[in-house]
This record gives C-alpha cells, structure tokens and sequence, in this order.
C-alpha cells in the first residue's frame, strides 16, 4: 500500500491516469461475474418466461424436445455424488492433514505434501479417463454397468481431497504454538491434543476447505460425465447410472435448440447459484478464521 | 486404568492416520503409475509432432499441442494486464477499505468457484455468439482468461504484498511519482511473485476442459488463425476416451503429456514462490 495522499506527495497527471486504468481494469476484473449471470439469465429467459420457474420441479420427466423440464433426478444426481464424494474425501483429507503436522517424520513429511500437490495438480479429465478405463471395469465385473454413482463418487473423492488436506493443513499450522505447548505441558497424548486442542481450533479453516471442496464436488464436470453413465434417473443404489447438472449441459449442449438450450441454461443458473452461495459461505468461514488467529 | 486406557486409544489413532495416509499415497501411486506406465511408450518425438489420423486412433498430437499454445497465449495476454491492473489497485492504490475494493474482491471470490461449465456456457453466448468470434481459439481463451483472472489477481496481490513496505517510504521520500515508484521499484520487487502467479494461471487453464467444448471446438486440424476452432490437449483425451472407440491406447500418451506439462509448470510456480520468500528474508 502507498500510503501517502496524492494531493500532497504525487501531484502528478500521470498518476491520476494511472489510478483511473487501473480502476477500469478492476471493475472489468469485478464485472466478469455480473456478465455472467446477466447473459445466463437471458439466454434462459426464454423458456422462464414461457414455462416459468415452477416446470423444472413439477414436470413429469426432462424430455425438453417435448416441452418437459424436470430437472429434479440431475440435482438428486449432483447431490448424491458430491455428498458421497465429501464422505469420503473429508475424513481421509482431515487424516492427511494430521498426519503431515503431528504424526509424520519431518522428512516423510515433505515427501507427502509434495504429493498431495502433485494430486492437486492432476486435471479432471485425467481423473476421468482413469475412472473410466481402470475403475469402471473393475465396478462392472462386480456389478453391471460400471458406470454408476460409485465410480462418480471415488474419482470425484480423489479429484478434491488435496483441497480438504491442503486447506485443513494450512489450518492446522495456524494453531497458536503455545496453544499445543500448553497441550504438551498437561500431559495430553498426541491423539488428544490432535482431538480436543488442535482441530477445534483449526475448525473454521477446516470448515472453509470443506466448502470450496463442495462446490468444486459440484461444478465438476468431465470426470462425472465419463464415469456416472448419464442416465437421467435418481440413482437407487451405488451401482445404478446418474446425470449431474453439469453433465447435462456438456451432453446436450451439442444439438440443443431453441426453448431446449434455454433449459440448459436455466441448470446453468441453478449450479451457478448453488456454489456462489457455497463460495459466500466459505469466505465468511475464513474470513472468520483469519479474525481467530490475529 | 486410565492411563492404560488414553495409551490404546492414542495407538489406535495412529494407526488409524497411518492407515489413511498410506490409503491416500497408494491411491495416488496406482492413478499415476497406471498413466505413466501405460502412457509411456507414446512419449516419443513423432507423437509429439505428427498430425492425428483416423480420429486420433493413429498419429500424433502436434495440431493439438499447437492449439493449446495458442489457447494459452490468448488466455495470458488477456488475463495478464487485466489481473496485473486489478491487482495493482487493490494491493497499491486502495488506502482503505473503499466499498468498490470490497465489491471487487466479493465479485472475484465468487467468480473462483464458478464451475467451469457455466465458464463454457458463458463464453458461448457472449463471446461465440454475441461478439460474433465463431467456434475459435479466440473465444476459448478469452473464456479462459475470465476464468483464471480470480487466481491470478490473488496471486499477484499476495505477489505486492510481500514487498517490503520500506521500499515505498523510500520511493516516497524521493519525490517518485507513483507510476515511477511502481515501475521502477514495486512491480521489479514482485516479478518472482507475479511470475508464480502467471504459471499458476496457465496450470488451471491447461487443465481445462470443460470451459472449452462450447467455446474452441473440436476441430483437430492445425489452426490457420486465432479465428479457427482448435482442440486442446484436454479435450483431446476427453474425445479419445468417450467418442472414439479403441481411443483409450493414445488417449494414455495424451494424458501423460498433459500430466507432464501440469508438473513442470507446478514445480516452476513453487520453485519461482520459494524463491521469492527467500529473497524476501535477505532483502529485510
């Protein structure tokens, strides 16, 4: 920040230019976000005002070619995957993050967070075709198709547990020393300071990691598609085929036309709403967390 | 008894983080060991040049590395300036808290978690179709500018942050205009954080897929023009996998130069980060 006044220190013309680029570069930057909404809500207008918001809960079935626009099975669907994803990621995310700061060598330490970048850093689509070249064969020969909630549910678990260990590992290192000293000095074990002491105090970062993991278990995309199937149906065991939102978009988006492509873009908003919502909800968490350790 | 009780309970703790760690790290030795194992046969010169034939079952990837140069060049030389601008103002020249810094930083929060598809439909109304671009390489960067702008503006803040704040008394003190102290001592002080946070943003656009089906298309030939539609990297595997049956064997040698790419230019970032912190150490 520089923090001297204009008026007194830089008088300067050109700075007043500078500062007023600047300040279009940043509303741009800061209006992305309102085009966005602005030109998904009227590409969706269409079929909102024809049909109106309730169709997409009450219709019989999302045969859109035929005027029918439930879109409740792919919410269901995206639901189901990202909360089976977080069940899993969650806890062995937690683990990671409290073996890297209280249980492993400091050697075997830096080996491993090296690879839960590396994870990080691998793309969905990758995640993908491994789901579906090496998992879902293995789910079919134990349960036909293959292509089901269960294979969704691990890919996407793999694709954002580095985001639960990376976020609660940053958390955890947060915790005041002092506070685990003073753990130490009662006598507590590891697994109780790690239990009573640590976690409790690193919630709100763990708490945000969590969120961001949700809404990305949510938007994801390519990996769901190539492994769930894409049937539009609630899926009634972890073995049956699902459709996300997001799959839908991809899948359709190719031959859509008219008040079809309008209802894709109405699911467009739907999971554009839900992880804004999730994102608000995550920079208050840390925002929160950030107040705690000041 | 209870301490015996606190030991078995701490035991069975550690074996239970124990147990998660290994699950994690054999998991990721299984995804990765499968590509490179699988993919390494096609880490070759002529696979990373010859042109894709009979939809991509024969041949190479060079068309395709070609386009998703391009693609990145457009993304960066968009979303650099634009990121680099909004950076400045909300690391240099906001003094307080002003309602629009806050409204700016709220709108980029949300903008990061956006999915990507919504990114892709996004780019397909406004920049396929309302300004007229076509399925191109033009509109597929443009699109994944907007997308890596929120993780390239955080970076480059934190980037400016971490300049020492003796440095701007100094410039002050010399009489330098703020434009002069920017160029001549903050923005050469932040090029390695600036830097790790370019590469950062080039890391989630290679990874892109998702963004790009609707926006740069499919066409596998080499492009003429930031106007021709061109298939990235990503895509192409996603194609090989889904859409071309008995696509799987190259789709491996695609997905492990992808993944070689992504590392080398995540190790740049951290390398590039690492150092810039170190410096920092020295220059205090």
């Amino acid at each position: 920040m520089i923090s001297s006044s204009p008026s007194i220190l830089s008088p300067s013309r050109s700075d007043a230019l500078l500062r007023a680029t600047l300040r279009g570069c940043a509303a741009v930057a800061g209006l992305i976000l309102v085009f966005i909404f602005l030109f998904l809500l009227s590409a969706a207008w269409p079929v909102l005002r024809e049909a109106g918001p309730w169709r997409f809960v009450t219709d019989a079935a999302w045969h859109p070619a035929e005027g029918l626009y439930q879109l409740l099975p792919m919410v269901a669907g995206t639901l189901y995957c990202a909360a089976g994803a977080l069940l899993l990621a969650v806890p062995l995310g937690v683990l990671s993050a409290v073996f890297l700061r209280f249980y492993a060598p400091r050697p075997l330490a830096v080996v491993y967070r090296r690879l839960v970048e590396l994870l990080a850093g691998i793309p969905s689509v990758v995640y993908g075709f491994w789901g579906l070249v090496v998992l879902v064969p293995l789910i079919a020969a134990w349960q036909a198709p293959g292509t089901s909630l269960l294979a969704g549910v691990w890919v996407l678990a793999l694709m954002i547990l580095p985001t639960v260990a990376l976020t609660a590992d940053a958390a955890l290192g947060a915790v005041p020393r002092d506070t685990l000293r003073a753990a130490a000095a009662l006598g507590l074990g590891r697994w109780s300071t790690v239990w009573r002491i640590a976690l409790p105090a690193a919630r709100a970062g763990v708490l945000a990691g969590v969120v961001l993991a949700a809404g990305r278990a949510l938007g994801e995309t390519m990996a769901v598609l190539m492994v769930t199937g894409n049937v539009v149906a609630v899926p009634d065991s972890v073995f049956a085929p699902l459709r996300t939102l997001a799959a839908n978009i991809a899948l359709e988006m190719a031959y859509a036309m008219d008040l079809h492509r309008a209802a894709l873009f109405v699911s467009g908003l739907v999971l554009a709403g839900l992880v804004a919502g999730l994102m608000l909800l995550a920079a208050r968490l840390s925002g929160e967390s950030a107040h705690a350790s000041a | 008894m209870p301490a015996r009780n606190y030991l078995s309970r701490d035991t069975a703790a550690a074996a239970l983080v124990w147990s998660a760690a290994v699950v994690v790290a054999a998991l990721f030795v299984w995804l990765t060991g499968d590509i490179v194992w699988r993919g390494a046969a096609y880490l070759t010169w002529d696979f990373l040049t010859a042109a894709p034939q009979d939809a991509g079952r024969a041949g190479g990837i060079g068309p395709i590395l070609v386009s998703t140069l391009l693609l990145l060049a457009v993304c960066l030389a968009v979303a650099l300036p634009l990121g680099l601008g909004t950076a400045l103002l909300l690391a240099e020249f906001t003094v307080e808290d002003t309602a629009f810094a806050r409204a700016v930083r709220r709108s980029l929060d949300i903008l990061a978690g956006i999915p990507s598809i919504v990114f892709g439909l996004f780019g397909y109304v406004f920049f396929v179709q309302v300004l007229g671009l076509g399925f191109s390489i033009l509109a597929g960067g443009l699109t994944l500018a907007c997308m890596v702008l929120p993780l390239l503006i955080r970076a480059c803040e934190a980037g400016l942050r971490a300049v020492p704040h003796e440095y701007r008394q100094a410039c002050a003190a010399l009489g330098l205009s703020r434009g002069a102290a920017l160029r001549r001592v903050l923005l050469p002080a932040a090029v390695p954080g600036l830097l790790a946070g370019a590469v950062l943003g080039v890391g989630r656009a290679l990874a892109e897929t998702a963004a790009l089906i609707y926006t740069s298309g499919y066409v596998d030939r080499l492009p003429s023009s930031l106007l021709d539609s061109g298939r990235a990297l990503s895509i192409h595997i996603f194609d090989l996998s889904m859409n071309v049956p008995g696509g799987d064997r190259l789709a491996y040698g695609a997905a492990l130069v992808l993944m070689l790419l992504l590392l080398i230019i995540n190790a740049t970032s951290a390398w590039l980060s690492r150092r810039w912190s170190q410096g920092r150490i020295v220059s205090v």
